[in-house]
């Protein structure tokens, strides 16, 4: 089925065969209409790009999924790994309760249906970072299925125009995150670290509903702040909390999809974006000068911005799954099925579970959008900045100013200002009662809304001093005084003779 | 009787201890043990003794010299799996069967001789050489007459002790120690205690946790206890049974450790007798026995009838290829990167791995490895693994409909035969070994199911000869108890070795079986 999308692929430049596109001279998918410029060999032969993601997130838990050592980013090396991590012989897993709950409400949050009977399985490959030669997941019963997403895109660069978009969520299973190996090529060895081997992991599934990298960086920002929200998985990228591969291909409208390539090593949902837009247009190139794709992985380099083939992962594997022997069927309960009498602590009920889900982003974004009369696009950057809607909502406590003025400070003035240095909401020099403080002598007719702006800058030095003693320091008030006004329309008239 | 002389102060634990250590050096020749943990077991002796003295003891266990099988992980304590993999590999944690028997004052005289990684039937396959059975020297055999023996083969003539829990068999039937821990996967505990004229108990499984218990297939698996006798087996089972939330696969239901009732009236009992067990080369020597124990049964009242389980004879390939795919599965982890031994090739990781495994895994291992990824391969996962699962419920449904019209126990065979001498033991190869000697026992590893060889009486060779009873899940009191009946009904004969009486100072004081409770 050929999945709608603001605007097919055409080959938009007048290229020699082959090469990745110099930055800059590629046209993006999604602008309304395209620059299409009918080139090469094909014409204007539409390419539909198809875009699946598989998602690991780290649950956020003290301990890892079946033992019971600690779950620590940047420990020293080897320093919480238990025995069953470093699969000494006669150890055995036991389930960790927290990481079900973890991925109960996760699944919840991503409308799934729940399967209160999943399965455990073993995947086996010999690699430096897995000791036991597999690794425990859920490949023939997940712990849910069959759920949606939904994000919204801007249709424009102003923001003044969003979409909602949806994406299938194929399943969500448990498994175990392996150990890190670092190549030390001056030595020829590889250290192993084996701190990460058994953190809880959830692989989130999304099925190929979207078309570019644009659509596939929405989503995945989306999942993100539902996650952290939900408290399930930090979800930092930079971390390693959160990592995505993008499963991509294209086709001509009607015609069956094309053989897909698998995008790994992606470091950020900016890398995301471009991967997947730079995968999207080589498939492009290569089935145009007659060439085919090769069912392979591919690593994104983001130096070069670009995918190239990864050298490991050559050859079919055959991981010869086998059902976790030493782990039962994971049992789910609801309100209904939890027989009576039963220890509390001993089952997860989904019911118990579902009622003490926090408000998810997109509630959240409505509820801003009804109690302060902003708009949708506004909303979305407010949730999208981390502490920015705190920041926001606290500037409109403690101001007499409309949260529909306010917000334009917020978004044009304060957070211009923090991108353009780099600094997070958290890092800013103007706190919340300070901007407040300002927005009132705005709102008190004190000073002029340029005024105000010329404040803010000497705010930003951060040099402790309040907006009022900067107004009084330069002079900035508004004058109400009639005769203090004339005399000095008068000195300005007598200064022009 | 031991642990109420050690309660009186007839004897010591040291004193218990040095005998028992003595002997275990006077029956080196036997190969029981692969390593003797003199120094621990004497101080854990001493720290009994001092509970004895202030009145204190912990238990019926305080004191009691026992033995464990090199397959169960010993903090401190060399573990090896009679493998090249893991010697020289000391555990930092113990197994939770043996950390209960150390909480309960048991003094841990060594580990126990197997074959490697508990693969095989005759405790001949581990990198330490074979173990002898301690009937080999007794004079019951020594004094029958050997067709086509001369002289010098007396010294080779001796005979294999089963497995692959050979070692621990061993130690328990030389009253080196008062019980042993074994394995059961496949028959591993109870077809070594038959050949060697010992208890050798299978729990249900779920009953006793495995965590620590290094695996040959994780759902088949379970602690084994090798004593000389059935109330012996029960005390140990009472101090060990239980759920354990290290290992996900015990149950939860609270157990409560029993003492077996001396049974007199069986005419409320129906003992199966399962035709299919009458399996191809069961030599008439234990057919007759089978059928003898039969008639005690029903001649003291109880009801014996015939049962049939059907797929019995699906049994040995089924559990080939289960157990080969959990052993690909379970070796994995043998890489050489964290622990144990590790290749010197070190081109690259693969080579590594692949030295490692080649130079510490026997042909048994790697045979199995091999066998059990074929099976595990996609395409053939449906036909060979997911086919062998259905048949084993299959299997586990037969006990269960017999079990269900009103049969508490069966009885049949425990092996094929007495214990054969090891020459010829060696002229077939493992695999044949195992696929001929599992196939009285594993069904009841194939259903979960708990069952217990008792010593019956003494072939033709003078060799002992066991028969088994299988229970119903999780009734290990009813099937012990039947056992403790029909223990007494046989009257087996202790073993005339003379390094036991050497060592004997009036502990053992002539008893049927020495036992501890």
């Amino acid at each position: 089925a050929v999945r709608e999308c603001r605007g097919f692929w055409r080959r938009a430049w007048q290229r020699g065969a082959g090469g990745p596109a110099p930055r800059g001279q590629r046209v993006v998918a999604g602008s309304a209409g395209g620059a299409a410029v009918p080139a090469g060999k094909s014409g204007l032969a539409p390419w539909v790009p198809v875009v699946g993601l598989e998602i690991h997130a780290q649950i956020s838990s003290n301990s890892k999924l079946f033992s019971g050592s600690q779950v620590q980013f940047a420990a020293p090396p080897n320093s919480v790994v238990s025995f069953f991590d470093a699969s000494l012989p006669g150890t055995l897993p036991v389930i960790n309760r927290r990481c079900v709950e973890a991925a109960v409400m996760t699944a919840l949050a991503l409308n799934c249906s729940i399967n209160k009977r999943s399965l455990f399985d073993r995947k086996h490959y010999f690699y430096a970072d897995l000791p036991a030669g597999y690794q425990i997941t859920q490949q023939r019963v997940p712990i849910a299925v069959n759920g949606t997403l939904s994000y919204s895109l801007c249709t424009d660069n102003k923001m003044s125009q969003m979409v909602t978009k949806t994406v299938r969520i194929k399943q969500i299973q448990l498994e175990q995150d392996s150990g890190k190996s670092l190549h030390d090529d001056t030595r020829s060895q590889t250290l192993v670290d084996l701190n990460r081997a058994g953190v809880g992991l959830m692989e989130v599934v999304m099925e190929p509903d979207m078309c570019c990298g644009e659509e596939a960086a929405a989503a995945v920002r989306e999942l993100q702040l539902i996650l952290q929200t939900l408290g399930s998985s930090h979800a930092v990228m930079a971390e390693g909390q959160l990592r995505v591969d993008a499963n991509v291909s294209v086709h001509h409208p009607g015609e069956p999809y094309g053989v897909r390539t698998e995008v790994k090593n992606i470091s950020s949902i900016r890398f995301l974006a471009k991967a997947v837009d730079y995968e999207i247009q080589r498939q492009i190139e290569e089935l145009e000068n007659g060439g085919t794709i090769l069912n392979e992985t591919r690593a994104f380099d983001s130096k070069l911005g670009c995918t190239v083939p990864m050298r490991d992962k050559e050859g079919k594997q055959d991981y010869r799954f086998m059902p976790e022997p030493n782990l039962p069927p994971l049992i789910l309960y609801d309100a209904k099925s939890l027989p009576a009498n039963t220890n509390h602590q001993q089952v997860v009920n989904i019911d118990w579970i579902h009622e003490r889900l926090p408000d998810l982003p997109s509630v959240k974004r409505a509820k801003l959008v009804e109690q302060y009369g902003i708009l949708p696009e506004h909303s979305f950057t407010l949730l999208n900045e981390d502490g920015l809607t705190e920041f926001f909502e606290n500037v409109v406590k403690h101001t007499q100013m409309k949260p529909k003025k306010v917000i334009g400070w917020i978004l044009n003035d304060l957070l211009s200002y923090l991108n353009q240095h780099s600094l997070t909401v958290k890092e800013s020099p103007v706190s919340s009662s300070i901007l407040a403080d300002l927005l009132n002598l705005l709102e008190k007719k004190e000073i002029s809304s340029t005024a105000a702006k010329q404040v803010l800058v000497e705010l930003w030095k951060g040099e402790g001093k309040t907006p009022l003693q900067i107004v009084e320091e330069k002079k900035l008030e508004l004058i109400q005084d009639q005769e203090a006004l004339e005399q000095i329309c008068q000195a300005v008239i007598d200064g022009q003779e | 009787q031991v642990s109420a002389a050690l309660k009186k102060g007839h004897v010591t634990p040291t004193e218990l201890c040095q005998r028992c250590l003595a002997l275990i050096k006077s029956t080196k020749f036997l190969n029981a043990y692969i390593t003797v943990a003199e120094e621990t077991a004497l101080k854990q002796a001493e720290e009994s003794e001092k509970r004895y003295r202030t009145g204190q003891p912990l238990g019926v266990l305080d004191g009691i010299p026992v033995a464990v099988k090199d397959n169960f992980s010993t903090a401190g304590i060399e573990t090896t799996c009679a493998s090249e993999m893991l010697k020289g590999y000391i555990p930092p944690y113990s197994a939770t069967v043996v950390q209960k028997l150390l909480d309960q004052g048991a003094v841990l005289l060594g580990k126990t001789n197997l074959d490697e990684f508990a693969m095989g039937s005759g405790s001949t396959d581990g990198v330490f050489g074979p173990v002898r059975n301690p009937w080999s020297y007794s004079r019951q055999y020594k004094e029958k007459p050997v067709p086509e023996s001369h002289p010098e083969d007396e010294a080779s003539n001796w005979v294999i002790t089963g497995g692959s829990s050979g070692g621990s068999a061993a130690a328990v039937s030389s009253f080196t120690c008062f019980a042993a821990l074994g394995s059961d996967t496949g028959g591993s505990t109870r077809n070594p205690a038959a050949h060697c004229g010992v208890v050798g108990l299978k729990p249900t499984y779920g009953l006793i946790s495995r965590h620590g218990l290094i695996p040959l297939v994780n759902s088949m698996d379970v602690p084994g206890i090798l004593t000389r006798c059935v109330d012996d087996a029960a005390v140990v089972l009472g101090s060990l049974a239980g759920h354990d939330p290290k290992d996900s696969t015990t149950v939860q239901d609270n157990f409560k450790p029993f003492e077996l009732p001396s049974l007199t009236d069986v005419s409320k009992l129906s003992i199966g007798i399962p035709k299919e067990y009458h399996a191809p080369g069961l030599s008439s020597e234990i057919l007759a026995l089978w059928s003898k124990a039969a008639d005690l049964f029903k001649n003291a009242g109880a009801n014996v009838i015939e049962v049939s389980l059907p797929h019995t004879h699906y049994s040995i390939v089924c559990y080939h290829v289960l157990c080969t795919a959990e052993v690909a599965s379970n070796m994995a982890r043998f890489d050489g990167l964290e622990y144990g031994h590790r290749s010197d090739m070190n081109k690259s990781t693969e080579s590594m791995y692949a030295a490692t495994r080649r130079e510490g895994f026997n042909d048994v291992v790697r045979g199995r490895i091999l066998s059990g990824n074929y099976f595990l391969l996609k395409q053939n996962y449906e036909s060979y693994f997911v086919k062998a699962q259905k048949v084993r419920r299959l299997i586990a449904n037969d006990f269960m409909k017999v079990f269900r019209s009103g049969v508490d126990i069966l009885l049949t065979p425990t092996t094929l035969s007495d214990a054969v001498p090891y020459t010829e033991f060696i002229k077939e190869d493992n695999r044949t070994r195992s696929a001929q000697d599992d196939i009285l026992t594993q069904a009841a590893n194939m259903a979960g199911l708990p069952a217990i060889s008792v010593p019956t009486a003494l072939s033709e060779r003078g060799l002992p000869v066991g028969l088994q009873f299988i229970g119903r899940s999780f009734q290990e009191k009813q099937l012990l108890t039947v056992a403790k009946w029909f223990e007494k009904q046989v009257k087996f004969p202790m073993i005339e070795l003379e390094e036991v009486k050497r060592h004997d100072h009036g502990v053992f004081q002539h008893q049927k079986s020495a036992s501890f409770s």
